[in-house]
């Protein structure tokens, strides 16, 4: 007689716990076959304030750890993703994907950590610099994190594309709440789990899952969000703008409709930390 | 007459006699200095388009007055749609034909000649600006003109270095650039935003403020004696809504303004859906915090330069002192003592300390938020001192027993206006300056180098200045967090926001 499996109830990564949505609302999610899978929870535009709650408050341990300390931390996530190499690839199969692309975006999402992981002790001494200005000051220039980053990932590569969004904006010191793909939503919840065992303190990546149209709006007006990277279609460029007119958010749009190749050299790099790092300069006085 | 005044607390008597402290302010007629350089002034001026003035479509002008005189300077053209258009239409042929393709290097020599030419012209441009803004002759002379010709001459050498920009990536120009900036560095602020665009190879639609565009025309004559080519900068003369059709206008890859919060959201909402690019400098409530090991009088200096510059029409203009409490009695006695000295009149005069508010409605604005403070229970002080019968002149005013909740601890007063309130502890410090939506600058004075570190780490705040205030650089980049804005004018952060990374 065959054994019936346990299945697993997904659920999402916020403040370092695994919760379901406070509204208690799933959606079925299917196998590329059409097979039911799994409920999924449909978060709220609740769930996404306790989510910013939760990465307000880890901020500013985040942002103190030491460069190096954040390093670490990435490294290890990307160890733990490397383990766990064939789970990850067997969620992103649940889409439709070959094994062999499966296992590429795995690959490559792990690349993609390490990459920042290097990143973690080096990006200032890139972006920031002392200024030779024409007086009798020391004049330098250094890198902050901006706070807490609002991340609405797309549905292609499910799992490269979202730590390719999360990735950058965590390296320099920011907290994240992402809304994960709608149609392919389970890579993010299995990422979650990795990022339990990662070193990584809770609340500093914060993963919903849920419809775009039921958080966009939440995501653009949230004034604790203090920058959005989002690749969303012309309508939620325009709502999230909107919306980031209100307190002066800084947005970083990616068109949805026009495709972007995540596994390119081009879609990883300083520039993407620097995208969310505000630039603070200080003068000091030379002088006896 | 000088008078002599003797302080009242016994901690501060030498040998058993009163400290003595000798009074100027005006209480000592100064004989009139005033700065006599001709401005060369035209009686009307029309727009820059394509390299050359032209009449408005509309055929309209309106009047530029002098705020210490309230005379007409000068009257201006009134450009609507049909000249933005052309403007940008004349830009974007420049961007495409000829300065995109020009190469770095000598994009750079125009503006090395731009720089220079400036400097030649440097007193004349000091007393204009001071006619159109009621600023003093000193702050033009010693610091809005040299400053706007060393932005020219620093990003001149950036033209043909873009690849030391971003480490990494190649970058290239955007295209064309629609500016628009405020009154209170007329010309400054033409040139933060000129020199960076045009150096990265864009090419630029601006306007100057309404009440303040004469130094911004006077400049195009600077374009035409260096040669630069048509279309490439292009001046625009209007009231706001010529502004927002800068900002709107579809040719445009990249907006930037300078201005207040307010309409700075207007903005971006007004782009909102589009692909255009943005930096955005807007207001600013600055902490300038003074700890009890401060040198006081240094700090009370910087106090004074922190608010006072610019009769506080300032967006990092230090508007609310928090002052530590052990020395807070004897701080701001110090600080009245200052004020007294400070000379308020005509704007020429190279003796005058704080000059005319730029307008009449400015200053009836600042005027209310001095009946908002009193109303709301703060103390209002002013020091003694004869304003001219004509033009827009307030003396400096500190307000004391000030709140947090207070109206003009909150919002930017934007006026000779400074809100003084107290704390105890380095973390109430920093908990009151960053408890405001604005995020742009920030003050520290204290003897502590440790401390200095610490309080520009937790200030939120894009520029942070230690044991002095109110300073500017080219080379040094100035922009703020919240909703003080985002991106950065001024040095290699600056520059990066005006190209594409390819």
């Amino acid at each position: 007689m065959s054994r019936l499996p346990i299945t697993k109830t997904p659920k999402v990564y916020v403040g370092g716990a695994f919760i379901r949505s406070e509204s208690a609302r799933v959606f079925p999610l299917r196998d590329a076959a059409g097979n039911f899978f799994a409920n999924i929870p449909q978060c709220t535009r609740k769930d996404l304030r306790n989510a910013v709650e939760a990465a307000a408050k880890a901020g500013p341990g985040w942002a103190k750890r030491t460069a190096y300390n954040r390093g670490q931390i990435l490294y290890r996530l990307g160890e733990m993703l490397e383990a766990r190499a064939g789970e990850l690839a067997d969620a992103i199969r649940l889409g439709g994907a070959s094994k062999g692309a499966a296992a590429r975006e795995v690959t490559a999402a792990v690349d993609r950590l390490i990459y920042y992981a290097g990143w973690a002790d080096k990006y200032e001494q890139v972006l920031g610099n002392v200024n030779p200005v024409a007086a009798p000051y020391f004049n330098f220039t250094v890198t902050e994190p901006m706070g807490i980053v609002g991340i609405i990932a797309p549905d292609e590569a499910p799992l490269l594309a979202l730590l390719s969004l999360v990735a950058p904006a965590i390296t320099s010191g920011n907290t994240v709440v992402a809304l994960a793909s709608s149609a392919q939503p389970y890579p993010a919840i299995v990422l979650g789990e990795m990022l339990a065992t990662s070193d990584l303190p809770g609340g500093v990546v914060n993963l919903l899952t849920g419809f775009r149209k039921e958080l966009v709006p939440t995501f653009a007006t949230h004034a604790h969000l203090r920058a959005l990277a989002a690749v969303a279609n012309a309508a939620e460029r325009k709502t999230l703008a909107l919306g980031a007119a209100d307190s002066v958010k800084r947005a970083r749009l990616f068109k949805g409709e026009a495709p972007i190749d995540w596994f390119a050299d081009t879609a990883q790099g300083v520039h993407a930390i620097r995208d969310f790092v505000e630039f603070k300069t200080v003068w000091h006085p030379i002088g006896a | 007459m000088a008078t002599l005044v003797s302080k009242r607390k016994k901690t501060t008597r030498r040998h058993g006699r009163p400290a003595p402290q000798l009074i100027f302010g005006d209480l000592w007629e100064y004989d009139p200095a005033p700065e006599t350089a001709d401005p060369k002034l035209k009686p009307r001026y029309d727009l820059f388009i394509n390299g050359r003035f032209v009449t408005p479509k509309s055929g309209k002008y309106f009047d530029s007055i002098n705020p210490a005189t309230e005379q007409k300077l000068a009257e201006f053209a009134l450009a609507g749609a049909a000249d933005v258009d052309a403007a940008y239409r004349a830009a974007r042929r420049a961007q495409r034909n000829v300065w995109g393709k020009l190469s770095g290097r000598e994009r750079g020599k125009y503006l090395f000649r731009i720089a220079r030419l400036l400097q030649d012209r440097a007193r004349e441009f000091a007393v204009a600006e001071t006619m159109d803004n009621g600023k003093p002759i000193k702050e033009t002379r010693d610091f809005d003109v040299p400053m706007a010709a060393a932005h020219f001459f620093y990003h001149a050498g950036w033209a043909d270095k873009l690849e030391y920009v971003a480490p990494g990536r190649k970058v290239a120009p955007l295209g064309v650039v629609g500016q628009v900036i405020p009154w209170n560095f007329p010309l400054l602020m033409l040139a933060w935003k000129i020199a960076p665009a045009i150096a990265m190879g864009n090419c630029v639609v601006i306007k100057p403020a309404t009440n303040t565009p004469l130094t911004a025309v006077k400049l195009a004559e600077i374009f035409e004696d260096a040669g630069l080519p048509p279309g490439v900068v292009n001046i625009i003369t209007g009231p706001g809504s010529t502004g927002g059709l800068i900002m709107a206008h579809p040719t445009a890859a990249k907006i930037a303004f300078t201005g207040s919060t307010d309409v700075g959201k207007i903005i971006m909402r007004s782009v909102a859906g589009t692909d255009k690019k943005m930096t955005m400098e807007l207001g600013g409530k600055a902490a300038n915090i003074v700890f009890d090991d401060a040198p006081l009088d240094q700090a009370v200096e910087g106090i004074v330069n922190g608010i006072f510059f610019n009769q506080g029409q300032v967006c990092c203009a230090g508007s609310r002192l928090l002052v530590h409490e052990p020395v807070a009695a004897r701080f701001v006695a110090k600080l009245k003592t200052r004020l007294r000295t400070l000379r308020v009149g005509n704007p020429l005069d190279k003796n005058t300390d704080v000059g005319a508010i730029v307008s009449r409605d400015q200053l009836a604005s600042i005027q209310h938020y001095l009946a908002i403070g009193v109303k709301e229970g703060a103390e209002l002080w002013q020091p003694p001192c004869r304003l001219p019968a004509k033009g827009f002149f307030m003396p400096p005013t500190l307000f004391t027993g000030v709140t947090q909740s207070h109206r003009i601890a909150r919002e930017e007063i934007f006026g000779p206006v400074l809100a003084i309130i107290t704390f105890r502890t380095v973390d109430e410090a920093i908990e009151k300056a960053n408890n405001t939506p604005y995020g742009l600058s920030a003050g520290v004075w204290t003897d502590k180098g440790s401390r200095i570190l610490k309080m520009a780490a937790e200030l939120k705040a894009g520029v942070v200045w230690a044991n002095t205030f109110n300073k500017f650089d080219p080379a040094s980049p100035f922009g703020g967090y919240k909703e003080s804005g985002f991106g950065r004018e001024g040095g290699r952060q600056g520059l990066l926001d005006y190209c594409q990374l390819v």
